[in-house]
């Protein structure tokens, strides 16, 4: 049932573009992307520009996420750095983080810095508004066994806090890896010499379809790839919970 | 010397004042049943004892440590049985006594199971052995059957009988129900809201077959 509609769509596709009704400048056929696609992997332009997009998301995501989990623990913690930092965080937050992109480019340049920035920037919010919120909202009956016990401190935070609020925390990592992702490619699209974005632009530049279609191919796996692996950590590290845990 | 001493409580919630200048001693051994409706106070006093509300005035000692158990498991979900109750444990010597507390509450065939796949009952045997393990001088319960149904509420009652025998513990144990009073307390005190303020009466009873009829006129209630 479930792959009737893509083979559809297969089907509809090839037809359209073996009989001509669609022209190859607007839509590659799929035996054209599929040769599109193995030439660019055999002469290991692919693996290039994966190895930058995937490296690139890398950087960014786990620079954004270290952030996050210090800055989310921090506010959602103590009353006094929520007072101080989470009123800023929230100003920042409310703006497009595509509009910092000029900014960003002023700064930093085109280079490496500014792409894996703008990945971070895109990261880092999902990440810290789950984990603050997930802190804050600690069952109090939990904090009082502690409290009965004299479980405080560092050793409340560890065995305590973070353990709690963990089901809420790779929600968050896994919207940030998604939105990691997603910055990635309107960092790309400005101006890059290698990576999967790069390839969309080239494709436009010289109207070849079937590569910019290899280079959506190529994020679609990714993207699925790495939300497979953050549920797939999700049910490891929180199989604990009575419910699954919405998002 | 007692092992909890309370002179003179003062507690008040905004205008609304609970405790205005309440008086207990509890003997070292003694179990004894707090009986009283339902918001009269019961909770606060024991909240007070164990330091998670504090006093407006008046002195409350306890001689050595003291162990809680509360109305709900208040278990850690991502914590097997056994790990749960070693979450109390601080040193290798209290850690080395779990398997025994386990034993004690018949959660040793239970101990990996997590917090979610437990009856109500196993659930409430955890966080008493969580309270046991650091063999505390003072046990304080509330409610801890309220939240069960009536059949696992008679099982568990007459085995916390027979560990808090065993355990030599005081007990202070918080309640709304009559028979948790006569079967597990060697004393009962029944707060009364006085017009003011919440006071504590002591009706003279012991284990016979007035004791039930004399607990509940203490509560109000003509049987």
């Amino acid at each position: 049932m479930r792959f009737f509609v893509p083979i559809a769509l297969l089907v509809a596709w090839f037809a359209a573009t073996s009989t001509g009704a669609i022209k190859s400048y607007q839509l590659a056929s799929p035996q054209a992307v599929l040769v599109e696609l193995n030439d660019l992997a055999s002469h290991g332009l692919l693996w290039t520009d994966l190895g930058a997009s995937v490296e690139r998301v890398a950087i960014g995501f786990a620079l954004a996420a270290l952030l996050a989990i210090i800055l989310g623990s921090l506010v959602g913690a103590s009353r006094t750095a929520e007072k101080l930092l989470d009123p800023t965080l929230q100003a920042v937050r409310s703006v497009p983080s595509l509009a910092w992109v000029p900014l960003l480019l002023l700064w930093l340049g085109i280079g490496e810095t500014a792409k894996i920035a703008l990945v971070a920037i895109g990261a880092f919010f999902p990440v810290y508004v789950a984990l603050a919120s997930a802190i804050r909202n600690v069952d109090r009956k939990l904090v009082e066994v502690a409290r009965v016990l004299g479980v405080g401190g560092v050793p409340f935070i560890a065995r305590v806090l973070l353990p709690a609020a963990l089901p809420q925390l790779l929600v968050g990592l896994r919207i940030g890896l998604t939105q990691a992702w997603l910055f990635l490619v309107a960092a790309e699209l400005l101006g890059a010499s290698s990576g999967l974005g790069f390839l969309l632009t080239d494709g436009q530049q010289i109207a070849r379809t079937d590569e910019i279609l290899v280079a959506i191919l190529a994020f679609a796996i990714c993207g699925k790839l790495s939300e497979s692996g953050m549920r797939l950590l999700e049910r490891r590290l929180v199989g604990w919970t009575d419910t699954v845990v919405p998002g | 010397m007692n092992a909890i001493a309370i002179q003179g409580l003062v507690k008040r919630y905004g205008a609304h004042t609970i405790f205005d200048g309440l008086d207990l001693d509890v003997a070292h051994g003694e179990r004894l049943a707090v009986l009283g409706a339902s918001g009269c106070g019961k909770s606060t006093l024991l909240r007070c004892i164990a330091g998670l509300e504090s006093s407006d005035g008046g002195e409350i000692d306890v001689a050595g440590e003291i162990g809680y158990v509360f109305q709900e498991p208040r278990l850690f979900g991502w914590l097997d049985v056994e790990r749960n109750v070693a979450f109390a444990a601080r040193n290798s010597a209290e850690r080395a006594r779990v398997p025994e507390v386990l034993a004690l509450v018949g959660l040793t065939a239970a101990r990996a199971k997590l917090p979610k796949h437990l009856s109500g009952g196993m659930a409430q045997r955890t966080a008493l052995a969580r309270a046991l393990v650091r063999k505390p001088e003072v046990l304080l319960f509330d409610e801890p059957l309220a939240a069960l149904d009536a059949l696992t509420r008679l099982e568990l009652r007459a085995s916390l009988r027979e560990i808090l025998i065993q355990a030599g513990a005081t007990a202070v144990w918080v309640t709304h129900d009559v028979d948790d009073a006569l079967t597990l307390a060697t004393r009962t005190i029944v707060l009364q809201r006085a017009p003011n303020f919440v006071r504590a009466v002591e009706p003279a009873v012991g284990i016979d077959v007035g004791a039930r009829r004399a607990l509940l006129a203490a509560l109000g209630i003509s049987a």
